[in-house]
């Protein structure tokens, strides 16, 4: 009979979330162990988001997810110089684009007051026009929200993956959980990697919630997996706005967003389409066309700018407004589900929350030193590789990544699992020409690493 | 600044293609030693340097080369010049200062002429916006040829080729070189692009269907291609393969050009040649930088890469001799739809004394019509012409017709409706 892996907790699910948690639940001293069904961290909803720091200021008042982005703000901020993540201090401003929109700026205001973001203040046409010189003629006005900011959302769940593995967690990845029963002590699950003991399971699933929430009970929410699409355009866009443009939101959506990326693109998106699928998330040419437009009706200069790369993420809404957080003690179970786009910001929050449920019904956490992990520098706002004496040759041209950083990438105790997973950890193959000119190399050499882990492992 | 390097030179050539290369042979026939040839890959030679198959080199050497074998006789050309591989060229300043990274870090390389000859790629599937998942799977030529030619893998089985363009059917030679039986050729026009008769020889030597009329409408898969779905004009059907190769659409490679200070003839495609503003000597918007090549258009055959390579060689030699000053002003080039571009984009009027000018054009789309070309509004040249929309045309006017001239203008007259066939 094959040895059962135990561990004290396992966390399902190594989105942006399931990171966090792992981090804080190692940090707490408890070596929790991280599962995750796709081939590297990532896979699901947290590969495709827009990239930014909220501020909460539109979030629901008195909503757990307003606190638990605030948390996560101030989290990120005081351990982004220890992991080496980037932040862009970029700010944003909420455009009204007609009169309608106009009379809705002062509620916009109000509300971010009342959600603590005591900076948030309106500004007129002339100051709109003087920050952001490329926006069409018809903005009319606008919120300015000082505290918005982008960061990059493939470094820091890399960083948090790192940290809690070098706090004594482990990870398993291709790792499906597939069922599992509860005894009263612990939880057996049922896994593609055979059968797995934990003393508490995390479920942190993101767009397959509430699938794994019926192993535990039946499920309070239904994910219905929102599809949005998202334009990249290449560099020379970037210099069209200096800050995030976010629009005047309506009921269902928070609409399209103008933003930089912190690789130095600019980006256009997302747009809402709710499907059931939870695994596809399909780019249509349609609706990037429609991005374009959109996008270059508020940014007319954009017009004359190319695209680099396309997308499409998918977040997992469920039918409440509120993040779907869940403690059951008697049934060693914590449900995280239910975050949707605010939860790169707020990940580090909810690991805090999660961790003081945790504290409040179980013991055995100590605290330690941390152990810090910085993880390489992907911002183009920073000093990257290629730009230093030590940098070595470009192996991707478009995004002037160093073969060193792919090669690193591959190497070390956490190597990508897939080429999404190096992709996202280097840039390479990113840029314009999406690997015509490295996509041989690069695939090579992951290839390479790839099967000489296989024998090393088949021996 | 200490520690940083500072390299000079009197020619620097950014790209060791067909065009680079040409350039650089032809430099050092006249004597020029003090050249540096700057490749960001780790060996020269350009795109031919995958192309596995023949087709090259009878015009330039006399003799039918495959594609690599091309390249190594475009390098030897080369021999005991300063030719650095893995060099990158990170931004483009004014009067030939070039901002560039190698193994031992960034550098400021100045010159007194620059040879921009940064080549062409095609347009990936995202700047295509085509529909469905992004499965692994889904690549262009350039990376195809890599993998076979130079890394002996073999990325798919079955794929499909989207794309009837001449390097569709080097595509289809890359594909047979590995054992790979392609399951279609798809082309949205009603006829195939390169020259008949490419789609017979496809039909009966390579076996492989054209599917003519028909649009690549989604791509199926998640984490490999499992198949795509066609319109032909009466509903969906779907095809199954492993792959999908996105074949041509080249654009000039214009990373470095579109940030730095030189004009470019158009950023989007549809209209301009999407690479630099020049002039009849190859000279671009900062005199001090020529371009040749593929960087010019998109792409052209390397025997015709070659031939740029080396006019750009004897006009950087007179520049070098005080022979071409900087224009004080140009006569613009202008075009009307359907023509798609016409280079040069500008004349030097102090430099149309002797020799017959150039033009080469393109059409936007398929057309019949006479093409025209008047001085000041004087008709000086027409040809009748059958257009598609990637066969180009070349032709020359004498110099002294432009004397004097305020301004060129290009367009296609007595336009006819395309023939269905």
């Amino acid at each position: 009979m094959a040895e059962i892996d135990r561990s004290d907790i396992v966390i399902i699910g190594a989105g942006v979330v399931g990171c966090a948690l792992f981090r804080r639940f190692a940090l707490m001293g408890l070596k929790p162990l991280l599962v995750e069904a796709g081939g590297d961290i990532l896979s699901g909803a947290s590969k495709g988001n827009s990239a930014l720091l909220h501020t909460g200021f539109d979030a629901l008042p008195d909503s757990l997810e307003l606190t638990c982005m605030q948390a996560g703000y101030r989290e990120y901020l005081e351990i982004r110089e220890h992991l080496n993540l980037p932040l862009v201090e970029s700010s944003a401003l909420v455009v009204a684009w007609d009169d309608e929109q106009l009379t809705k700026l002062p509620e916009i205001v109000a509300k971010a007051h009342r959600n603590g973001v005591g900076d948030v203040r309106e500004i007129g046409r002339d100051n709109l026009r003087r920050r952001e010189p490329h926006l069409a003629d018809t903005a009319r006005g606008a919120v300015l929200v000082p505290g918005e900011h982008i960061i990059d959302p493939w470094s820091a769940p890399l960083a948090y993956v790192h940290q809690g593995l070098a706090h004594g967690g482990r990870i398993h990845r291709r790792c499906r959980v597939t069922g599992g029963d509860f005894n009263g002590d612990h939880w057996r699950l049922e896994t593609t990697n055979g059968e797995m003991a934990a003393g508490l399971v995390i479920n942190a699933a993101g767009n397959y919630g509430d699938i794994v929430e019926a192993i535990c009970r039946t499920s309070p929410f239904k994910i219905t997996p929102r599809k949005g699409q998202f334009v990249v355009f290449d560099k020379p866009a970037a210099a069209l706005a200096h800050a995030i443009i976010l629009p005047v939101p309506t009921e269902r959506t928070k609409g399209i967003v103008i933003s930089r990326t912190a690789f130095g693109n600019l980006l256009v998106g997302p747009t809402a389409e709710d499907q059931e699928d939870r695994a596809l998330a399909e780019v249509d040419q349609a609706m990037l066309q429609h991005l374009i437009a959109k996008g270059t009706e508020m940014l007319p200069a954009l017009a004359q700018q190319t695209v680099n790369a396309v997308y499409a993420g998918l977040r997992p809404a469920t039918q409440f407004k509120d993040y779907q957080i869940d403690f059951l003690p008697e049934r060693h179970w914590i449900t995280v589900g239910g975050i949707r786009s605010t939860g790169l910001t707020a990940a580090l929050g909810i690991a805090q929350h999660v961790a003081a449920l945790y504290q409040q019904r179980f013991d055995g956490t100590t605290t330690t030193r941390p152990i810090w992990t910085p993880v390489p520098n992907l911002c183009e706002y920073r000093e990257r590789p290629y730009q230093t004496p030590a940098g070595g040759d470009i192996l991707c041209h478009c995004e002037w990544v160093t073969r060193q950083e792919v090669e690193q990438a591959l190497a070390g105790p956490f190597p990508a699992g897939d080429l999404g997973g190096l992709k996202r950890r280097t840039r390479c193959m990113m840029g314009r020409c999406q690997g015509f000119y490295c996509g041989a190399e690069a695939s090579r050499l992951a290839d390479e690493r790839w099967s000489a882990n296989n024998a090393q492992a088949a021996s | 600044m200490s520690g940083h390097r500072s390299i000079s030179a009197e020619v620097a050539i950014i790209g060791a293609g067909p065009a680079g290369l040409a350039c650089a042979q032809a430099l050092k026939k006249a004597g020029l030693r003090d050249i540096v040839i700057l490749e960001r890959e780790a060996e020269a030679g350009g795109i031919p340097r995958h192309c596995g198959h023949t087709g090259y080199g009878l015009a330039e050497f006399s003799r039918l080369m495959t594609g690599p074998g091309y390249a190594r006789r475009l390098v030897d050309g080369v021999a005991g010049l300063d030719l650095r591989t893995k060099t990158t060229v990170l931004r483009l300043e004014p009067n030939g200062v070039l901002q560039i990274t190698d193994r031992d870090g960034p550098a400021t390389l100045s010159a007194r002429a620059v040879l921009l000859a940064l080549g062409a790629r095609e347009t990936p599937r995202s700047a295509r916006l085509l529909t469905g998942a992004r499965p692994w799977g889904v690549m262009n030529t350039g990376m195809l040829q890599q993998m076979i030619y130079l890394q002996n893998r073999k990325p798919f089985e079955r794929p499909v080729v989207i794309g009837t363009e001449l390097v569709s059917f080097s595509t289809l030679l890359t594909l047979r070189h590995a054992g790979i039986k392609p399951v279609a050729l798809i082309e949205p026009c009603h006829r195939i692009t390169a020259r008949r008769p490419a789609d017979l020889i496809t039909r009966f030597c390579f076996r492989v269907p054209v599917l003519l009329n028909t649009k690549l409408h989604r791509i199926l898969g998640t984490e490999r291609v499992e198949g795509i779905e066609i319109d032909r004009g009466n509903g969906i059907e779907r095809i199954d393969c492993d792959g999908v190769i996105l074949t041509g659409q080249f654009r000039p490679e214009t990373a470095l050009v579109v940030p730095s200070h030189l004009a470019l003839d158009g950023v989007v495609n549809e209209t301009g040649t999407g690479g630099p503003v020049i002039d009849q000597f190859m000279r671009c918007s900062d005199p001090s930088y020529f371009a040749a090549g593929n960087l010019l258009r998109g792409i052209e055959t390397a025997g015709q890469c070659f031939r740029e390579g080396r006019a750009a060689a004897s006009n950087i030699l007179e520049t070098l001799r005080g022979n071409l000053p900087p224009a004080p002003a140009y006569i613009p080039v202008t075009h009307a739809e359907p023509v798609a571009y016409v280079y040069p984009q500008r004349i030097d009027p102090l430099g149309t004394t002797d020799q017959p000018l150039l033009f080469k054009f393109r059409a936007m789309r398929p057309a019949r019509g006479r093409l025209q070309v008047s001085i000041d509004g004087k008709v000086v040249w027409s040809r009748c012409i059958q257009a598609l929309p990637e066969r180009r045309l070349a032709w020359h006017l004498p110099a002294r017709l432009l004397t004097g001239a305020q301004n060129v203008h290009v367009e296609i007259t007595g336009e006819k409706p395309s023939p269905a066939r």
